[in-house]
């Protein structure tokens, strides 16, 4: 029987050794919020913290896992940095689908804790393990570097253009 | 459900409205003549048997399928169409909302049970959501239906205050009488309202006093999504309900031969080993333990007819048919005139669409019912399939649709559904059939292959005469809606945007030779259909033309739009947007352009790439003109252009399917790869104003993708690309180019486990 620290609870487990963090967590402790999209490690969809950390609990067996404290979606909001990512997604109106936008958030709350205020190139680097198939890509960017700096990205590009007419 | 039976006797139908013909017009009914021409949307009905008013909690006002006002809490509104990313959920919350004078933060939104009666887009003639039509079909049944809806209440107010209904307003929920200073909220009117006779006609708000209509509005389904906390598919629970991961034979049209079970059966956490036709699944208490189980399974299958079946094969009779098959005539344009003749052939590949949401589904089958938990783009469908495998009555299905994680026409098909009943019936308990990526892969209804010949004559000044047209490949249309087929047997999808092009140009004869799979081998819908794959050929040709004749590809097509106000419009739009032939460019680096006139809309794309020595494709910047109409919601348009336009540009870089031994190649994102953040450049939308109906939007950013990067390449690097996706191998500068560092692929420093 494992012991495994999720979201600050304690939580026993009769599972194997091998079996990834990502299924002990939707199928058997019942936290779905955190998903399911390629189960190796290639999509991003399930992404967590590990110690603060962004993991893939997809290909993560939870018997190496220990007392390390495990952060789900679910509760990255109680972080100041997955506070402030939380709000700049809905600000930006960031989701589509939203199925990745967990693993996405997760990613981008690390990077916020690790690196206060992000390049373009650390965004490219910590996010790029992150697909996105409706490609909101656009305003992550935005929405990353808003819960960064506070200041409003110009999430809207759009304009009205009525000069832009046939001429 | 026990408890709510011992309800029915409080259920008080009276108030309901019920079912009874409409008179929609119907402009286009895609089914053909399989569904009756009421069954359709309407502003003033709803079901009034017992188990409908049961499942949406009988409120007291209801006066549509649409509108549910209880004597507490927010307004409930009930969508047509299905929520996959696209923002229809938010759409159609405005237009609702805006005639039932509500705001959108006093409002939840419920998921619509199946039926093409009440939930039936005119535009397709049943409960679909596809073909970028929600907007389009719903948008005057819905704010009308709110127009029904405020009227109604604003009555109640005025029957209880003994004034004239005239003399009523409303604000967020609240009916006002100035004059007598009274006031009562939507809940508190909610019963006498319910009892009042439904309006023949009802006013409609002016649009210069939309309140939401018309504004940027952030999206309603964001603050769950956000926290992880909505509910796709994949993430229904069921008390005492088992996780099952499928197998089906790898080969198209092949089946089930053996299967030795006994390792899988020992393993911890296994529960069963079902068996189907085609395919063999293994149930466990989570999904790891039916994976494992999968896993140690030997089994053998019959491979079938395609056993030997190569992507090659595919082609070569393609392009057979492209050359020599006899066509059906969608436009004839008479005998093609003298002049300098200019001839391409191009190719599209298979496709998947690879939703982020593995395809899934929830049964729970009991002798006298079938309860099925899963997102779809077509619920009536799902339901229906799911009566045909039970052989229980249409009335038995309880089916409860979901969040879909992703559609682009995948989830209009009802495949796993089926397989999951035709599993869950075999066992007592509830069933989860979740699928792996690979299987998701493997198994896709793909978007077909096309081989196109494409034509045109031009006149001294290279300006074309004449085009040509033909482009051969499977029907989706012809299985998906036999009934909208042509009485020539055309597929209207195989030539739009073809058919009729944006361009001044005097004559043309476009044809479809319809070229079907092997057996098997299913095509279905993917995101942009049609126009996807004929925008890509015309385009890309277009560029060639305007090369051929030495003209910038700019100029040449507004040369060939004078009298094409809304494509010229955002031909100019986009040109003037991105600067182009302002300044330039680097060595290597090109913009694209492309045009077209897809879902009702006009567009315009210019795409700027970089053409690395070795032939790696770095995407600079997009930008994006649209005329798209009146717009419901401005934020949803932009967004749907940058996501769609990333998807298309992320197929046209990356994506086709390949066939080697009767079997699908490719299995998961690492050799099905997908754009990445790292490789999405930004992509700005502009938009020309006006009060021209709706346009569709979901699917046109995708549409236009393919040419303008193919034409930004050759601007690039003088290689035209002929066949999708790009060939680096194509774009390598010279031999020495390789030698240099090779690999421009994305950092691996970011976390991992």
């Amino acid at each position: 029987m494992l012991s495994l620290s999720v979201n600050g609870q304690s939580y026993p487990v009769d599972v194997p050794d091998d079996m990834p963090l990502l299924w002990v967590l939707r199928d058997v402790i019942g936290l779905t919020g955190t998903k399911f999209g390629c189960g190796i490690a290639q999509c991003g969809a399930c992404t967590v913290h590990l110690d603060g950390q962004a993991v893939r609990s997809c290909v993560l067996p939870v018997g190496a896992i220990g007392q390390r404290a495990i952060t789900t979606i679910e509760v990255i909001g109680n972080t100041p940095a997955g506070q402030k990512i939380q709000q700049a997604w809905l600000d930006v109106d960031v989701v589509q689908c939203g199925y990745c936008q967990s693993g996405q958030i997760m990613s981008a709350a690390a990077l916020l804790a690790r690196t206060p205020n992000p390049t373009d190139a650390d965004i490219d680097t910590a996010m790029s393990g992150n697909i996105c198939r409706c490609a909101t890509y656009v305003r992550i960017r935005a929405a990353i570097k808003q819960a960064a700096t506070g200041k409003a990205q110009v999430p809207q590009t759009m304009v009205s253009a009525p000069e832009g007419a046939a001429s | 459900m026990q408890a709510a039976a011992n309800e029915q006797d409080a259920v008080d139908l009276r108030r309901r409205h019920a079912l009874q013909a409409g008179g929609l017009a119907i402009a286009f009914l895609w089914l053909g003549g399989t569904g009756a021409a009421s069954a359709m949307m309407s502003a003033r009905r709803q079901p009034a048997d017992t188990a409908a008013a049961l499942a949406d909690g009988n409120p007291p006002f209801a006066p549509n399928a649409f509108i549910r006002i209880d004597s507490s809490g927010p307004v409930r509104l009930v969508m047509p169409s299905v929520e996959m990313g696209q923002g229809i959920y938010t759409g159609c919350c405005m237009l609702l909302a805006e005639e039932l004078g509500v705001g959108l933060d006093q409002i939840t939104v419920e998921h619509s049970p199946p039926s093409d009666d009440l939930y039936g887009i005119p535009l397709l003639g049943g409960q679909i959501t596809g073909g970028s039509t929600s907007t389009r079909g719903t948008w005057p049944v819905l704010r009308e239906a709110g127009a029904v809806a405020r009227s109604m209440l604003v009555s109640a107010a005025a029957v209880k205050w003994h004034v004239d209904p005239s003399t009523c307003t409303v604000e967020r929920g609240v009916v006002h009488h100035q004059a007598s200073g009274r006031s009562a909220t939507f809940n508190q009117l909610a019963d006498v309202a319910g009892r009042l006779p439904m309006p023949d006609k009802v006013s409609l708000t002016d649009p210069k006093d939309f309140k939401l209509i018309g504004k940027p509005m952030r999206r309603v389904d964001s603050p769950d999504k956000v926290k992880g906390a909505t509910q796709f598919g994949i993430d229904v629970r069921v008390p005492g309900m088992k996780i099952a991961t499928v197998m089906a034979c790898p080969t198209f049209n092949g089946t089930l031969a053996s299967v030795d079970d006994k390792a899988a059966r020992k393993m911890p956490g296994v529960v069963d080993v079902l068996r189907l036709d085609n395919a063999v699944a293994v149930v466990g208490e989570h999904f790891w333990a039916a994976l494992q189980g999968l896993n140690a399974l030997v089994i053998e299958w019959n491979r079938g007819v395609n056993a030997h079946l190569t992507t090659q094969q595919l082609r070569d009779a393609l392009a057979d048919s492209a050359r020599h098959g006899q066509g059906i005539m969608a436009r004839n344009g008479g005998e093609r005139p003298q002049g300098t003749v200019i001839q391409s052939e191009y190719q599209s590949p298979m496709l998947a669409h690879a939703t982020m949401e593995p395809m899934n589904c929830t049964v729970h089958v009991t002798a006298d019912q079938c309860e099925v938990w899963s997102g779809t783009q077509v619920p009536m469908r799902a339901a229906e399939v799911a009566a045909k495998i039970t052989g229980l009555p249409e009335t038995k299905i309880v089916f409860h649709n979901q969040y879909l994680g992703g559609g682009f026409g995948r989830r209009l098909e009802t495949d796993w559904v089926e397989q999951a009943v035709a599993l869950g019936k075999q066992v007592s308990y509830p069933l989860k059939v979740v699928w792996t990526r690979e299987e998701d892969i493997r198994h896709d209804r793909m978007r077909p292959m096309y081989h196109d010949v494409v034509s045109a004559v031009l006149d001294a000044d290279g300006r074309p005469l004449w085009y040509g047209y033909r482009t051969s490949g499977g029907s989706v249309l012809a299985r998906f809606a036999p009934g909208a087929m042509g009485k020539d047997g055309m597929d209207s999808d195989a030539v739009e945007c073809v058919a009729e092009l944006p361009y001044d140009i005097p004559r043309g004869s476009v044809e479809w030779i319809r070229h079907d799979m092997p057996p098997g081998i299913v095509v279905g819908w993917w995101r942009g259909v049609g126009p996807t794959h004929n925008l890509f050929v015309v385009e890309s040709f277009i560029d060639e033309l305007a090369h051929h004749a030495g003209k910038d590809p700019f100029e040449y097509r507004r040369a060939l739009l004078q009298k094409n106000p809304r494509a010229l419009g955002v031909l100019n739009l986009a040109a003037e947007k991105i600067g182009w032939g302002g300044q330039s460019l680097p060595p290597r680096v090109g913009r694209g352009v492309a045009l077209g006139e897809p879902f009702g809309s006009h567009v315009c794309a210019i795409v700027e790439a970089e053409v690395t020595p070795q032939g790696e494709v770095r995407l600079r910047k997009a930008v994006v003109a649209i005329d798209c109409g009146i717009t419901v919601n401005p934020g949803s348009v932009e967004a749907q252009l940058q996501g769609g336009l990333l998807f298309g540009l992320s197929a046209a870089l990356y994506n086709g399917l390949t066939i080697k031994d009767g079997a699908v190649e490719q299995s998961n994102f690492n050799n099905y790869r997908s754009l990445r953040i790292n490789e999405a450049p930004n992509v700005q939308v502009y938009r020309v104003i006006n009060a021209e109906a709706p346009g569709g939007i979901g699917e046109v950013g995708t549409a236009i993708a393919a040419p303008a990067l193919a034409n930004a390449i050759f601007a690039a690097t003088g290689v035209r690309l002929y066949q999708l996706p790009v060939d680096r191998d194509r774009l390598v500068q010279n031999p020495d180019a390789l030698k240099s560092v090779v690999s421009t692929a994305r950092h691996e420093g970011r976390d991992i486990a």
